[in-house]
């Protein structure tokens, strides 16, 4: 049995339906993000498993434990919210000393907690200061600290870095991650950030629309996306809609083009699918003009390019597609804006999705594992 | 310059004119009178009648704007409670102490309903408008209301995630208040505490149409001496209205220390 269950969680607001009947299962120690878009109901699911909600129907069990109907006070959740959270007539000690007092702890073990929480957070030299004297880092550093000092069955974080700088993000993000490897305490995470959620978690859950589109590994939801939604969501995709004309030698027409790529194998003919190309994967050269176009390509003009250090994205505009192509800064160069292109698409390492598989057109429950 | 012409001058006048004789002579003679019967006597009870609605004033106020504020609370009991609010802090005067005399009076119809209907005469019991308990009943009428208006912004001010993280870190309702809500609003709370003493403290008009010849405040006794045929005194009431700054000075100093420290947090 896992750790921490959400059982077919379901919560409405009047007509708008916050959660659709979610299923996620955690074991210990483990570190799951719930991704998602604004509206998507990943904080919604948060709250229900801190207490601050109570769900229309389904259940939460933390350790063979149904706690659904627990008050959050007892549910020894530890909570780290998106900002302005810390106690502002409380230093960062009395702060984090709080959950401690209120189960009356021994004060000499308190102050010892503090001590360690505080240094374990780097924030050791700032004990003394109310949280205006803090930056939104070290302020969201106090939270996660007073979190940690109850000794929390569960830590959850509700988009903890959405208020920081990029920055500050980038280091903060990290060091939740080691003080949660260290601690071995199980995490539920909720960040809109699909960078984030990539780099920290064990597991990912894209949510959309109230359900889990698709949970799995970071990995997995990078190179295997399950839903167009997912594929969209995580990373950048170029999306190419085609029929399958050929299922046996994996041959799909998108335009006027015909493609062939390994997913379309055993596909049904007339099948309309989506050939989904990660921007890295499309190789573009310059076109020589009036030359065939060769296998497996498309043809296009540079629309514009961006600079993102060692790579640059070019966005090309082909006659039924626009694509996205991710190349070496130096080689992009040599294809300024307005040149003609050739985009050559992988016949391995591409995606192919039934567009019947489109989330709102068919209600499966693809959430879980 | 406005605040020149309307409080540093006439203050200052009321300060020289406190020490000064009928004749235009320098004299203690009135600040020796008012630390005497019946001026002390007026001078606490005007103290007591302030402390009184103004505490009251000071709790209710803030249970009713909470209540009004707090979430679940539908959007338009707010707007209508800070509508009368504004209309009610502002309500005062003769106006409002017929208001009472005509609800509270011995035949107000609030007394002639208990009276005729539930065979309880207030006035029986000791009850009586034109006393002290009538005075501080009717100043919470517009006490109440102001401290509405003063701390709703404050109340507004306590964020939703404090209390759910003093929940999720195991915290009752009451631990809650006790450690971060009050605490937090206890500035707040002080400085209209201030307001609402210093608001009652000066009320006049009130006090005089409704009791004006069974309770004397020190307001009114000014009042007596400054436009009295018989009992014309002005240096005396410009010392009584002096004894009034002292009493607002007093309570400043009470107040800072206290002040200063509910509000070290924000430093």
């Amino acid at each position: 049995m896992a750790y921490l269950e959400l059982r077919e969680l379901r919560r409405a607001f009047g007509p708008v339906v916050a959660l659709d009947g979610i299923q996620v299962e955690l074991e210990t120690g483990e570190f799951l993000s719930l991704l998602g878009p604004s509206g998507c109901g990943k904080t919604t699911a948060l709250r229900l498993v801190a207490g601050f909600d109570r769900p229309d129907s389904g259940s939460i069990v933390v350790d063979g434990k149904d706690l659904t109907r627990v008050s959050p006070s007892r549910r020894d959740m530890g909570m780290v919210f998106q900002a302005y959270s810390l106690f502002p007539n409380m230093t960062a000690e009395q702060n984090v000393e709080f959950g401690l007092r209120i189960r009356k702890n021994r004060r000499a073990a308190r102050r010892k907690r503090v001590s360690e929480l505080l240094e374990l957070v780097g924030l050791g030299h700032a004990g003394k200061r109310y949280p205006h004297q803090l930056s939104g880092g070290m302020q969201q550093r106090v939270a996660l600290a007073r979190a940690l000092a109850i000794e929390p069955r569960v830590l959850l974080l509700d988009e903890p870095l959405s208020a920081l700088d990029a920055k500050v993000r980038v280091q903060l993000r990290e060091e939740i991650r080691r003080i949660q490897t260290q601690l071995g305490i199980t995490t539920l995470y909720v960040t809109h950030d699909q960078e984030e959620a990539l780099s920290i978690s064990d597991h990912v859950a894209v949510m959309s629309s109230g359900r889990v589109e698709q949970l799995g590994t970071p990995a997995e939801m990078y190179s295997a996306p399950a839903t167009p939604f997912v594929a969209e969501f995580i990373g950048t995709m170029n999306r190419l809609e085609a029929v399958v004309v050929d299922g046996e030698r994996g041959e799909v027409e998108h335009g006027s083009t015909r493609l062939t790529v390994d997913a379309a194998q055993g596909r049904t003919r007339g099948e309309r699918v989506l050939v989904l190309v990660r921007p890295e994967l499309l190789e573009l050269e310059a076109s020589t003009d009036g030359g065939a176009a060769g296998e497996n390509t498309l043809r296009g003009e540079v629309l514009t390019q961006t600079f993102l250090g060692p790579v640059t994205r070019l966005k090309v505009i082909a006659p039924d597609a626009e694509l996205i192509a991710d190349m070496s800064t130096a080689r992009a160069a040599a294809l300024p804006i307005g040149s003609r292109v050739v985009a050559h698409v992988p016949v391995a390492g591409t995606r192919l999705l039934s567009l019947s598989e489109e989330p709102a057109s068919d209600g499966q429950d693809r959430g879980g594992r | 310059m406005y605040a020149l012409a309307f409080l540093f001058v006439p203050a200052g006048e009321v300060i020289v004119g406190a020490f000064k004789n009928a004749h235009g002579g320098a004299t203690f003679d009135h600040m020796r009178q008012i630390v005497h019967q019946p001026y002390l006597d007026q001078y606490w009870l005007t103290i007591k009648i302030s402390l009184i609605t103004a505490g009251g004033g000071c709790v209710i106020g803030l249970f009713v704007a909470y209540a009004a504020i707090r979430a679940g609370t539908p959007r338009f009991l707010r707007t209508i409670l800070s509508t009368f609010s504004g209309v009610a802090a502002n309500f005062a005067g003769i106006p409002l102490a017929f208001a009472f005399i005509a609800t509270l009076g011995t035949i107000g119809i609030v007394t002639t309903f208990m009276r005729d209907h539930l065979g309880f005469d207030p006035y029986a019991h000791g009850f009586t408008i034109f006393g002290e308990t009538g005075v501080e009943i009717t100043y919470m009428y517009f006490q109440i209301p102001l401290m509405i208006l003063v701390i709703a912004p404050a109340i507004d001010g306590l964020r939703a995630e404090w209390r759910e993280a003093a929940s999720n870190l195991g915290a009752s309702s009451f631990q809650f208040w006790r450690y971060v809500g009050i605490p937090v609003l206890l500035p707040s709370i002080l400085g209209a505490f201030i307001l609402l003493f210093g608001n009652s403290f000066s009320a006049y008009a009130t006090a005089y149409g409704l009791a004006g010849n069974s309770v004397f405040l020190i307001p009114i006794t000014i009042g007596f001496y400054y436009s009295g045929n018989v009992l014309s005194d002005p240096h005396l009431a410009q010392a009584l209205a002096f004894g009034m700054f002292v009493v607002l000075a007093a309570m400043m100093l009470l107040y800072i220390p206290l002040q200063r420290r509910s509000a070290r947090w924000m430093r």
